[in-house]
């Protein structure tokens, strides 16, 4: 008689999951949507071409960032 | 260079902080809450076994779940702003904020989206107490994000646990418990999340009487109400006593901030709390103006909150501006320097940054440790040496009163409302009540201003600090062009306002399709 064999528990997280996005409602597949639209929005766009970090694409090492924030810090009006 | 930032990138860099953070805070208070009051509810499921429980709580689940997509990662654009916008605070402020913030994205948020699937996919794949576990996990998960967010907040409001190490310009965490278990920032955790729950009563209490008035699934809406009213009466009365905990901390720590809170100009022994008013339009604080046009106070209040005694001398924003000495009748001295006089130390301390640094460019270590006791001597004066006016310490006194006097009606009408809700299930005449019931669901729009004015009053309220008495938004600003801070701004309005209405039509479509039977049907 063969054994009933019970899947790995990998298989089985991924099987949970699959299951999970296979039976999703209509609105589940909208949100969805809507949130990958959000973050290709955010990453690919919003952060690429409008929200540079300063220091880290100005400055290579934190000796240099430091300095420029010391400077920019020490120049107040007197 | 801090002489020449213009000050329409400090108010649009502002602005957009201000959108980004309030657009953030639309879905926030609604996770936080909700998902403690669809753990209670699946908790009855669990405990009785009673299928309706389940359908409600998977009713209330699938809002959650739509609340918690819209919101998904729009906090995200504040991290971007740090970097672009505000490049000279987020150095400035070194560990200390992306400590918490790392513990948050780690911990927290993994907690939470890993038992969010479990959740949502979970029903009927695995065992009822596992999937209880998961909800309550997703509920616990969720508030600790807030929890480390508001520790960086709080942090920001009572800079307390770190030194400043002027070799770097960063601030150093020396003391880890110090930051975390700061008062202000308990207090301000506890507040908020206690306000997250309260905004999700109503919700409920608001959604579940327009089915009420609609005739539709009334079962569902009248444990709906219970479970709001019970959860929001006993969190809105915790919300009370954490306000309290913040107004005493607020005035400690920021008595500006008190000051603006309560259109106070002159310092008062025995001050009373205002409980309704109008303010002078016009208003200067140094100008004879009456402060109000009519007010109603409830006498010596705000000094028995502030200072645990009815008697106590409350400073007014002319005081704190020009300094104060007042001896009351017991002999007890309140005093406190001019904003001129921490001007000078201010610049003393920058000065003295200034003339560390080149010390230690030449190699000449005494002058530099002389320069470094000189600067940490001031420190605590550092950020008002980038003030030229000492009137600019006062924030917007009419937005912060208002929104803070907003805040605070909502929250009373609110317990009200809680308490007659439990009144009316209790009589049993809870659904013939229209007018209870419009009043109840036209509260949901309240709830979100109420919120949305508390963090008016946080942050209006502290203006012109970025961190108190540190650091001003005009010097931690990053030296980029206001028009490019304008474009997106405007392309953040546009495009986020777009997606909201899109999902917002989702949430409301579920709404009125209303709770499914657990396999579908209706």
């Amino acid at each position: 008689m063969e054994k009933n064999k019970r899947p790995n528990i990998f298989k089985r997280i991924f099987n949970f999951y699959y299951q999970g996005f296979r039976d999703m409602p209509r609105y589940g597949v909208q949100l969805w949507i809507l949130i990958l639209l959000k973050l290709f929005i955010m990453f690919a766009i919003l952060k690429i071409f409008f929200f540079p970090d300063i220091l880290e694409t100005q400055f290579d090492s934190d000796e240099e960032k430091s300095k420029f924030v010391i400077e920019q810090l020490t120049k107040p009006n007197k | 260079m801090i002489e020449n930032v213009d000050l329409s990138l400090v108010d649009w860099s502002r602005a957009q902080f201000a959108l980004t953070a309030m657009y953030h805070w639309m879905f926030v208070p609604l996770t936080l809450g909700l998902a403690f009051i669809m753990a209670i509810m699946e908790t009855i499921y669990v405990k009785t076994g009673n299928p309706e429980w389940k359908k409600i709580t998977k009713f209330w689940m699938t809002l959650f779940g739509i609340n918690f997509a819209i919101g998904v990662a729009t906090g995200l654009i504040l991290e971007f702003e740090f970097g672009t916008n505000w490049s000279n605070y987020s150095w400035f402020v070194g560990d200390i904020f992306g400590a918490p913030l790392a513990i948050e994205g780690i911990m927290a948020f993994f907690l939470e989206s890993t038992f969010i699937a479990v959740m949502f996919f979970g029903w009927n794949k695995i065992s009822k107490r596992f999937h209880l576990i998961s909800t309550w996990l997703v509920a616990f998960g969720a508030n600790l994000s807030a929890l480390w967010i508001l520790v960086a907040n709080g942090w920001m409001q009572f800079p307390a646990g770190m030194k400043f190490n002027p070799e770097t310009a960063r601030n150093e965490m020396e003391n880890f418990w110090e930051v975390f278990l700061s008062p202000v920032a308990i207090n301000k955790f506890l507040h908020t999340i206690s306000s997250g729950y309260v905004l999700a009563s109503i919700f409920v209490l608001g959604i579940s009487a327009w089915f009420l008035l609609r005739g539709r699934h009334k079962l569902m809406a009248k444990r709906s109400i219970v479970v709001a009213s019970v959860f929001g009466l006993i969190t809105s009365l915790f919300l009370v006593m954490t306000g309290d905990g913040s107004a005493y901390h607020v005035t400690q720590k920021q008595p500006m901030k008190l000051a603006a809170m309560e259109g106070l100009y002159e310092g008062q022994e025995g001050a009373g709390l205002v409980a309704i008013g109008a303010l002078t339009p016009g208003k200067e604080y140094n100008d004879d103006k009456d402060a109000f046009l009519f007010k109603m106070e409830i006498p010596k209040l705000l000094s028995l909150l502030g200072y645990r005694d009815a008697n106590a001398f409350v400073p007014g924003v002319k005081d704190l501006v020009d300094g104060y000495e007042y001896t009351n009748k017991e002999g007890k001295t309140f005093k406190g320097i001019s904003v001129e006089e921490k001007i000078k130390r201010g610049k003393i301390a920058i000065n003295a940054l200034a003339d560390f640094r080149r010390a230690k460019e030449a190699g000449n270590d005494e002058a530099a440790k002389k320069h470094r006791l000189t600067m940490e001597e001031n420190f605590q004066y550092f950020g008002y040496g980038y003030l030229n006016d000492p009137k600019s310490v006062i924030p917007n006194v009419p937005l912060t009163f208002y929104a803070f006097h907003i805040m605070v009606a909502l929250g009373f009408l609110f317990i009200l409302l809680f308490a007659l809700a439990l009144f009316f299930v209790n009589k049993g005449n809870l659904a013939k009540q229209k007018w209870f019931l419009w009043v109840s669901l036209f509260s949901i729009p309240l709830a979100y201003i109420a919120s949305q004015s508390g963090w008016i009053v946080a942050e209006v309220g502290r203006q012109p600090w970025v961190i108190q008495d540190l650091l001003p938004t005009v010097a931690a600003v990053s030296q980029i062009d206001a028009s490019s801070v304008q474009i997106t701004f405007w392309l953040f309005a546009a495009i986020f306002t777009a997606l909201l209405i899109a999902e917002i039509k989702i949430l409301i479509r579920q709404i009125k399709i209303g709770p499914k039977d657990q396999e579908g049907g209706k």
